[in-house]
């Protein structure tokens, strides 16, 4: 028991610090330029595949590196041709653009890798158990992943902190509607942003490429949780997405870990109800509906905080 | 205070419009009468039936985003329950000899449709903008993933079918052929037509169009937006429904993927590239995607990135999508001047399609080489064959692409140039000062 | 007889800034009131509280005698308070006679109806053409409200505001940014749109003020320095101090 609660919380905070890493690049972007990047998760997927062929040619190091540079660059030219072109238009525009991006990417990762999971590997060096907890072997891999993105988190908090462009960040953060008041760079630093944050979904995807499954839809299957993050966090907050990261992460990888069902506790149904839907529900182990709690979470919040965990904003 | 009215009120249809209004729909019911007479083909009524279910569903669709402002991920919820809800009620009343005969299953769809956005709605519609759009994402991969865990009702990954000829009867009418799916189909279609047209000329519509514009505003002229939403988000739930349980019928099955995130997206496509701002908009778009989608996967491997990628263009260049592109030339059209605008268009039209054809040859290349590396590089795609290997299709793509990029900006400039001009002109002389 | 509006005590807090301090006003019946003072005063707030865009801190706030502090914008519209706003706040991509008519439609017991045609209501569509008669829009009716001139958007923002036939009118700066002739159109305009309701009205020319309120209020700093007559305020020593002077200076 006490094996999988240790266990369990690793996986959690490893999962909820990945969630983060992808939340705070959305975060910042929606603050500044008002429109949720609806392909976000597509670029962590972009990360990853990058990633997978890069380190095919010249080995995982590189490809830490370099994978990120590209999607950062992709994000660069898409903010720069794309969506400052739509801008004009409104955001439902923005966001549709979005939208259209992230059906494209998926499309395109198909065509280029195919619909099947790559062989992604996690490099030698990191192959071996980091420790063994009771009778559980925890590997190395999943503890350079928990250091990557401490690092990240760490030195965003710095930039944030320390630096001019953080400043305006954090300006942007509280007050959205002074970002249109920045002055002639404004478009620049827009580019930064969105290439900064597409670059650290990036750097989530090629962590969690060799540790889960690098595969076309893998952007289909996190986006969407992505989203619960920030908006149980509270659209626009940085603190929030926090939160709302390490919670989803935590629930989700508890959730996996217990394979109880009201079945296991209460014993079998009555042979009465064995065919209806009751069953269904009766024999469902806690495991098994993991996927589903982020979304109830959200409606959860949503009945007692509208708003979010910490959000003040409307839209 | 009559008088007043009279003068300044716009003028209330004379009997002639009333007639040419009216006239139009029975127009349109006397065209979908004879369709299947002049298109008598198995494919062509299985085509015409699923344009019309997807009409319905663009519509219902558009009632949230192109009249409310309310963009949603997960419209395909509401279809999909409608969908599931009417399986079980053509199994159910078959099995139980109620004397409920098909064509008021969608009946039940709608109901269906009804209940659960009534049900749902409220929470959701405490949110606009991007915060909606977000929700209605989570929410449909809520129902999305429970319904695969709740399978004894959506019958796990096969789904549930149906046998609709197993119904009680009238008129002697089995609904076994598909040309009698296809009248049940047109008959709803246009129902569901005239009831959306009829909503959006109602109190509550011009309120939808209100709260579209301006929430804040609505507040203050004495309506809750909240309410407004909710309603609006009621009525497309419920005429998403109806569509669903069209389509179980048409298809005698229902499956997860109906309330998945791909039916939501294409009937966001199709609504979109129609266009939102006009209430014919998603028709053309539902027969527009239909169409292009039934007709583009015969053509190529790779149609739904070509699908993909036109949905971008829509967004990027014609925001009012094609209803909204045809209607930019009315007023040219209206004072006879659109010839003035042909030979730009003619000319910004060839480098336009030379880059086009680039592209399209630079992607069937590299579809070549990474999913079929191994196979004849004599390829054809739409129709067209070419050999991918060879350096000389290589070089025409980026020649293609490049000059025809270069050309195409320089002209299409003078597009907008000549279209200023034109429509000056147009106005000037509709309406002389 | 009670009044059409009274502040008792009312307070707003943003953070720590206390915006608006301890307010106590009251508007007669058929009173044509101005509120004045300087720029940041704090009267575009006060608007917001009485109207329920903005919820006070403390006190309260008395709508013929009835508390409606804490209600929801709507539910204070629906009891015959109606505002203007300062940054024109139309719905842009309708008809000028689709804003309108969607400011009566509440008014005249339509509600959320979804079974009536709206082109078929005789009495919205008297009532919409009147006040569309009255804020000489007539010629623009079927033009998009985003395409008016900004004076015309003006108009068409106080006819949205008393289209609803609220007999308490609140205007905030109506003739902001006009020239002089068509200030003098819209004054004569509110005169002949309020003729019997009460009027609060936030305007910056004085000129509009003393030509059209019957009493005025003036607001420095969060707080009311004085309130009375036009004659008493122009005789008010804190207020020239405070307000006039430095327009005289």
């Amino acid at each position: 028991m006490l094996e999988l609660i240790v266990i369990s919380s690793l996986n959690g905070i490893l999962f909820g610090m990945l969630l983060f890493l992808m939340a705070s690049g959305l975060t910042v972007i929606f603050s500044m330029l008002g429109v949720l990047n609806f392909a976000h998760a597509s670029f962590y997927m972009l990360g990853a595949f990058f990633g997978f062929q890069i380190s095919r040619w010249v080995g995982f190091w590189p490809a830490l590196v370099l994978a990120p540079l590209l999607a950062g660059l992709i994000g660069i030219a898409v903010e720069r041709y794309g969506l400052r072109h739509v801008h004009k238009n409104g955001h439902v525009a923005e966001l549709l653009f979005t939208f259209g991006l992230a059906f494209a990417i998926e499309e395109v990762v198909q065509i280029i890798w195919g619909k099947s999971p790559v062989d992604f590997r996690v490099p030698a060096v990191l192959d071996f158990p980091a420790f063994t907890i009771f009778s559980t072997n925890y590997p190395a891999f999943k503890m350079f992943m928990l250091l990557v993105s401490v690092v990240i988190f760490l030195s965003l908090l710095l930039v944030l902190k320390k630096t001019r462009v953080g400043l305006i960040v954090q300006a942007a953060l509280t007050h959205p509607h002074m970002v249109a008041h920045l002055g002639h760079n404004v478009g620049r630093i827009f580019m930064l942003v969105f290439g900064v944050g597409t670059a650290l979904a990036a750097v989530a995807g090629v962590i969690a490429g060799p540790a889960l499954v690098t595969q076309s839809n893998m952007a289909a299957l996190l986006g969407p949780i992505l989203f619960v993050v920030v908006v149980v966090g509270g659209l626009g907050s940085l603190p929030g997405a926090f939160i709302a990261s390490l919670m989803i992460g935590l629930l989700q990888t508890f959730a996996v870990s217990i394979n109880t069902s009201p079945a296991s506790l209460f014993g079998p149904l009555d042979p009465a109800w064995a065919t209806t839907w009751l069953s269904d529900i009766w024999n469902v182990t806690v495991a098994q509906v993991a996927p589903v709690l982020p979304y109830l979470l959200l409606v959860l919040v949503l009945i007692f905080r509208p708003m979010g965990l910490l959000g003040t904003r409307e839209t | 205070m009559r008088d007043i009215t009279t003068r300044i009120a716009p003028p209330l249809p004379t009997t002639a419009e009333k007639l040419k209004f009216y006239g139009m729909w029975v127009g349109l019911a006397l065209f979908l009468l004879v369709l299947p007479k002049i298109f008598a083909s198995g494919g062509a009524l299985t085509t015409f039936c699923l344009i019309g279910i997807s009409i319905i569903f663009a519509l219902s669709y558009n009632i949230l985003l192109g009249q409310t402002g309310m963009l949603s991920f997960g419209h395909a919820v509401y279809y999909g329950l409608g969908g599931f809800l009417a399986i079980h009620a053509i199994n159910y009343f078959g099995g139980h000899k109620w004397p409920i005969p098909l064509p008021l299953v969608p009946v039940i769809g709608g109901a269906t449709g009804l209940f659960f956005s009534a049900l749902i709605g409220w929470v959701m519609t405490q949110r606009s903008g991007t915060a909606f759009a977000m929700i209605s994402l989570g929410l449909a991969e809520l129902i999305a993933s429970s319904a695969l865990i709740l399978r004894s009702f959506f019958g796990g990954e096969a789904g549930v079918s149906a046998n609709r000829t197993k119904m009680f009867r009238v008129f002697e009418l089995s609904f076994g052929p598909q040309i009698q799916i296809y009248y049940l189909v047109a008959a709803w279609t246009l129902i569901a037509i005239i009831a959306m047209y009829a909503l959006t000329r109602t109190p509550l519509g011009r309120m939808c169009n209100a709260v579209r514009d301006n929430p804040e505003r609505v507040q203050f002229v004495g309506y809750d937006p909240h309410v407004v939403r909710y309603l609006a988000f009621c009525f497309a739930g419920m005429f998403a429904g109806i569509a669903g349980s069209l389509a179980a019928i048409n298809f005698e099955i229902a499956n997860s993927a109906y309330l998945g995130a791909v039916q939501s997206g294409t009937v966001l496509f199709a609504a979109y590239i129609g266009g939102i701002g006009f209430f014919i908009g998603p028709i053309v778009g539902a027969i527009f995607v239909t169409v292009l989608s039934i007709g583009l996967s015969d053509l190529t491997s790779v149609w739904q990135l070509y699908f993909g990628l036109f949905f971008i263009g829509v967004v990027m260049f014609t925001p009012g999508g094609l209803t909204g592109l045809m209607m930019m030339h009315r007023p040219l059209w209206r004072a006879g001047m659109l010839t003035k605008m042909l030979p730009s268009y003619l000319l910004a039209g060839v480098p336009t399609f030379a880059f086009l054809t680039g592209i399209m040859l630079a992607i069937e290349t590299t579809v070549h080489y990474t999913a079929h590396p191994n196979e004849d590089p004599n390829i054809r795609a739409f129709g067209i064959p070419f050999n991918a290997t060879s350096p000389l299709t290589w070089s025409a793509a980026v020649l293609l692409i490049v000059v025809g990029f270069i050309l195409a900006r320089i002209t299409w400039r003078r597009v907008a140039h000549t279209w200023d001009e034109t429509l000056t002109a147009a106005r000037a002389k509709v309406h002389p000062l | 007889m009670t009044n059409a509006i009274e502040l008792r005590g009312v307070e707003k807090t943003f953070g720590v800034t206390k915006v608006i301090q301890n307010i106590n006003l009251k508007i007669a019946q058929g009173e044509r009131h101005a509120l004045i003072g300087p720029n940041g005063a704090g009267k575009s707030t006060t608007f917001n509280l009485i109207s329920g865009y903005m919820r006070p801190t403390t006190g309260s706030i008395l709508l013929r005698g009835e508390e409606i502090a804490g209600l929801r914008p709507f539910q204070i519209n629906r009891r015959g308070l109606s505002r203007s706003f300062q940054v024109t706040n139309v719905f842009a991509n309708m008809s000028v006679w689709e804003n309108l008519r969607c400011a009566v439609l509440w008014a005249t017991g339509q509600r959320y109806a979804f079974w009536k045609n709206i082109d078929n209501l005789p009495e919205v569509r008297e009532r919409t053409a009147q006040i569309l008669e009255y804020i000489h829009l007539a010629d623009r009716r079927d033009m998009p409200a985003g395409l008016l001139t900004y004076a015309e958007q003006r108009a068409l923002e106080i006819g949205i505001t008393v289209a609803g036939g609220a007999d308490v009118i609140l205007l905030d700066e109506p003739t902001a940014g006009m020239s002089h002739a068509e200030t003098e159109r819209a004054v004569e305009l509110i005169r002949r749109l309020t003729e019997g309701r009460t009027l609060l009205i936030v305007e910056h020319d004085m000129s509009v003020v003393f030509g059209l309120a019957d009493k005025i209020s003036v607001l420095v700093y969060g707080q009311i320095i004085a309130s009375g007559t036009p004659e008493e305020i122009r005789g008010n020593a804190k207020v020239k101090e405070a307000y006039l002077g430095e327009e005289a200076a």
